[in-house]
């Protein structure tokens, strides 16, 4: 995702008391970057899966503002306000890296060219479906940058997501009461207290974090989860 | 002889009409021409339809032309951005209208508008509130959305060398919407950091070639946006 959307202030707010932090969250969603691939990722916890995938793997990020090849925050010197990522963050690019032009960098997202895109959620549905970019309220000033695009293109969608909201309601859920970024897009959700796969069957829990049972996380999920873990 | 060099800002946008569409590009302050941002403030010109990814911050740039009273429409994908006060206050009180595109959608559209391309399907947006009301249509099962190109009367972008054929080069990330902007305008208005002689360019690394370009300033020291904001200035 390109901007900042309200869901990455309410996943900085406060961990649950058991299941995975921020960090390890996006740890776990790194494990699952290949070799090779050409990530996209959007700001606040998705940014943090850089610094965990593991040693061995040549992974290529892209920003859609026009750059391949991303590297790390620069240093004092290294600054340059004309290299920005698209949370409009000081950036830095790698040897090998390459700019392109808005045109190509959507090109490179809407022709399915980006293996993975792991971005933040404000739900879920059964279906896959995100809404991750308004929350409808007639108030708001209506801000959806490049979510959309990336959904619609991005052959991968990783979700990483508090498994609810700060009080306590369900994320995921049999539809999103709040506008959809895409319908049926999203592959995988990590949140704090499993890892789910979206399937034609309906959704499959992968994985548990330390110290969470399935019924936990039934409780907390508005769907009836397919337990795959034995 | 073909030179497009002028000898001011004020020169280049002084053919801006009330009510032309004016592409500007920039993602935030990457590539935001600001002189000649400024020189259209100036200049006066209102009810403007401006095409940008953003809507400019603090009280200088976009911002200031928008706070001035001179867009009576903005096309752009994110109004909301860190010192972004004056689009919102306006919005609110319903005196500029918005219409909101998907930043992927939103640079097709400019593309096509340079490439002679009516309309185009994208998957982007089906299924959501921005495809309502689109023409869609289904291609090897999957559905898609209708969606028209963007033409400008005018594009401001700023580049980092030109030549006086209007060829040019861009800095790293501030690229981002210039060149397909300069191809959507019929006239494309530039500041350039640096005017080099024909041929100093090498023909493989021209990034926007010059039958895109109409005028051309050197702004050899340009005003850097977030500095400006951080120091509180306001334009005019």
């Amino acid at each position: 995702m390109s901007n900042t959307s309200p869901e990455s202030k309410t996943q900085e707010s406060k961990p649950q008391a058991i299941g995975w932090s921020r960090e390890q969250m996006a740890q776990r969603c790194a494990q699952d970057i290949e070799d090779g691939s050409y990530v996209n990722l959007g700001i606040g916890i998705p940014e943090k899966v850089a610094q965990y995938v593991p040693a061995g793997r040549e992974v290529i990020y892209h920003t859609e503002n026009g750059l391949l090849g991303m590297g790390t925050e620069p240093s004092a010197e290294e600054l340059d306000p004309d290299l920005i990522n698209a949370g409009k963050k000081p950036v830095t690019a790698i040897p090998g890296a390459a700019y392109f032009h808005h045109g190509d960098s959507f090109s490179m997202i809407r022709g399915k060219h980006i293996d993975v895109c792991v971005l933040g959620a404000m739900q879920v549905s059964e279906k896959g479906d995100l809404a991750n970019w308004s929350t409808g309220a007639p108030d708001a000033i209506p801000a959806v940058g490049g979510a959309m695009d990336l959904v619609a293109g991005v052959k991968t969608i990783y979700i990483i997501t508090q498994h609810t909201t700060k009080t306590g309601a369900a994320k995921i859920l049999p539809q999103c009461s709040f506008p959809l970024t895409g319908k049926g897009v999203v592959n995988r959700i990590y949140s704090d207290l499993c890892v789910i796969d979206v399937t034609d069957d309906g959704l499959l829990l992968t994985e548990l974090a330390p110290e969470v049972s399935f019924d936990y996380v039934q409780a907390r999920t508005d769907v009836t989860l397919i337990n795959a873990v034995k | 002889m073909i030179d497009k060099r002028v000898t001011s800002c004020a020169a280049a946008v002084a053919d801006i009409k009330d009510g032309d569409t004016v592409m500007i590009g920039g993602f935030g302050e990457a590539g935001s021409p600001i002189e000649l941002i400024h020189a259209l403030i100036d200049h006066g010109a209102k009810n403007l339809t401006v095409v940008n990814n953003n809507t400019g911050s603090g009280r200088i740039g976009l911002a200031a032309l928008i706070e001035n009273g001179q867009v009576a429409k903005m096309i752009c994908s994110y109004p909301r951005t860190a010192n972004s006060m004056v689009f919102p206050e306006l919005y609110r009180s319903g005196k500029i209208e918005l219409e909101l595109v998907p930043q992927g959608t939103l640079a097709e559209r400019i593309r096509a508008g340079g490439a002679g391309v009516p309309a185009f399907y994208t998957p982007t947006s089906v299924g959501t509130p921005l495809a309502e009301g689109k023409e869609s249509r289904t291609f090897d099962g999957e559905e898609y959305v209708m969606e028209l190109a963007i033409k400008a009367d005018f594009a401001l972008i700023k580049a980092k060398q030109a030549d006086r054929y209007g060829n040019l080069t861009f800095n790293k990330t501030a690229r981002n919407f210039a060149p397909i902007m300069a191809m959507a305008a019929t006239n494309t208005l530039v500041q350039a950091n640096e005017m080099v002689e024909l041929g100093d360019i090498d023909p493989e690394n021209v990034v926007t070639p010059g039958i895109f370009v109409n005028q051309i300033i050197e702004v050899a020291n340009p005003q850097q946006e977030s500095k400006l904001v951080k120091e509180g200035v306001v334009y005019p």
